[in-house]
């Protein structure tokens, strides 16, 4: 019953955000400032985590492809395949949920119990529309740009390693990576992205938005946000994985 | 003028309001008073729309809110003005985007136009030269005033005051107290404050709702409160010896 309320509630709170903006030029003035936030300022730890998960993805894979008859190319071509298909555009929108989602949910919580939503509404603004579309629209913008530049750095370890260890060869990793490249596999990851952006800010916000109480409550909003976002990735995921690869 | 009729509201087995018929007059002081928990402010909530009751009408000079469509009960927002208890400033904007915050979504005012109108409203309530601050750095009655400057910026028909001088200290009180009534009279609007403030309650006290057990239990102005033989309402209104030694001083009246 709680589940069915939920996603009742989680439904008409989308009907209100897609409602007609007040002032459309603000609206996209706020989508400018909510890419810096959630984008821009995400890229240090994606940087940092794609760096270091493409080099532990090579040298993972290089010590399990110890046979004599695989090629050692197949190092480069498995760290590419796990960084596009998968370590970019799923694992990296996980972190984001905890980074961003948590963010927003905490932000959108304190503006409920402070009374700052009713403030908006009885002025006769569409708070949930002003609140959350242009984080919804700035995610979706910016995250598919992340993933992209996860995906380069990812890589590029990957690569560092090959020449700092020696476990492969930067030649034979580089003919991996080039080798039955399939683009779209890209384009799949970027399909992921864009409806993981949407799962990570709308149902971040849909749970600060529907915040009751205190400052206790706002954090047990944000943690559930994360929570729920993460399943709900997932289990994307799969649905689309199996809508777009089989 | 506001008036409500049969308004009845409830949180599952909870009745809060049960059938609350009254009337706000334009231009005076109209307050709502109760002990905590009595229902004043899930009316004041209901009146402004932001709790929808399962009974009863609110009309705004005649017009049913609670009739409209969700676009012209936008509209007539545009012609609400309403400071909360705490406050409800936007903490990401500086005094002067907060009272700017209305015009910038409702009008077609350019930005000097704005800052004009901005300047002249913080003049309006004291606050001179804090434009560029945020409200984590005011005090409780700045943010206050702030509050107020936001609501008329508009210039509404009707204010909503909802616990004004709660966390305040008595001389900012009064002066608060003191604000709303010049502005009620300054520009003519329906003003009703939420309140349990005796102080604030015999100062600008004209229109008087006693709301007790989620029923309107009395209403009258402040004379008739002093006179008032009610047992509800004197055992709420002069609970302190205080306020029974300020009765007796002002009506000569004995317990």
């Amino acid at each position: 019953m709680g589940i069915l309320l939920h996603i009742g509630r989680y439904f008409e709170f989308l009907r209100q955000v897609v409602g007609r903006p007040e002032r459309t030029r603000l609206y996209f003035q706020r989508t400018l400032e909510e890419v810096d936030l959630l984008g821009v300022r995400s890229l240090g730890i994606v940087a940092l985590l794609s760096v270091f998960m493409g080099a532990v993805i090579t040298l993972q894979t290089s010590s399990n492809i110890d046979a004599a008859w695989i090629p050692r190319y197949v190092v480069g071509f498995t760290a590419r395949q796990s960084v596009i298909l998968e370590f970019s555009p799923t694992i990296i929108s996980l972190i984001l949920a905890g980074k961003v989602g948590s963010n927003i949910a905490a932000e959108i919580g304190t503006m409920r119990v402070k009374e700052q939503i009713d403030a908006l509404d009885i002025m006769g603004v569409n708070s949930a529309s002003y609140l959350v579309l242009p984080k919804i629209v700035a995610a979706m913008l910016i995250n598919p740009f992340l993933i992209v530049i996860s995906m380069f750095l990812s890589i590029f370890g990957g690569w560092v390693v090959s020449i700092g260890t020696g476990v492969v060869s930067p030649t034979d990793y580089i003919t991996g990576l080039q080798w039955d490249f399939d683009p779209f596999t890209v384009t799949y990851a970027l399909v992921k992205t864009v409806v993981f952006a949407f799962i990570i800010t709308s149902v971040a916000a849909y749970h600060g938005y529907h915040t009751q109480g205190g400052a206790l409550e706002v954090g047990r909003s944000s943690t559930t946000a994360v929570v729920y976002s993460s399943i709900l990735i997932l289990i994307a995921n799969y649905l689309l994985t199996q809508l777009l690869l089989i | 003028m506001i008036e409500v009729v049969g308004l009845s509201k409830r949180f599952g087995d909870l009745q809060v309001l049960k059938g609350i018929t009254a009337t706000f007059e334009k231009g005076v002081v109209n307050q709502i008073i109760g002990r905590s928990g009595s229902g004043k402010s899930v009316l004041a909530k209901c009146i402004v729309g932001l709790h929808h009751p399962e009974e009863g009408r609110v009309l705004y000079d005649g017009r049913p809110f609670f009739e409209m469509s969700i676009e012209e009960k936008r509209t007539i927002r545009q012609e609400i003005g309403m400071l909360f208890q705490s406050s409800a400033l936007f903490d990401s904007m500086t005094v002067e985007e907060n009272v700017m915050f209305p015009m910038r979504m409702f009008t077609t005012m350019d930005i000097e136009a704005m800052r004009e109108r901005a300047r002249i409203c913080l003049e309006r309530v004291d606050i001179i030269g804090k434009e560029r601050l945020f409200p984590a750095e005011l005090s409780g009655g700045m943010q206050k005033r702030v509050g107020i400057a936001r609501a008329i910026a508009l210039t509404p028909k009707y204010i909503f005051y909802d616990e004004p001088n709660s966390g305040l200290d008595p001389q900012t009180a009064i002066l608060i107290d003191g604000l709303i009534k010049e502005l009620t009279e300054e520009y003519g609007t329906t003003t009703i404050v939420i309140t349990h403030d005796m102080n604030s309650v015999m100062e600008t006290g004209q229109n008087i709702i006693f709301i007790h057990d989620g029923q309107k239990w009395w209403q009258g102005d402040r004379q008739e409160l002093l006179d008032s033989s009610d047992q509800e309402l004197n055992d709420f209104i002069f609970a302190s010896e205080l306020m029974r030694q300020a009765r007796r001083a002002i009506t000569g009246r004995l317990e």
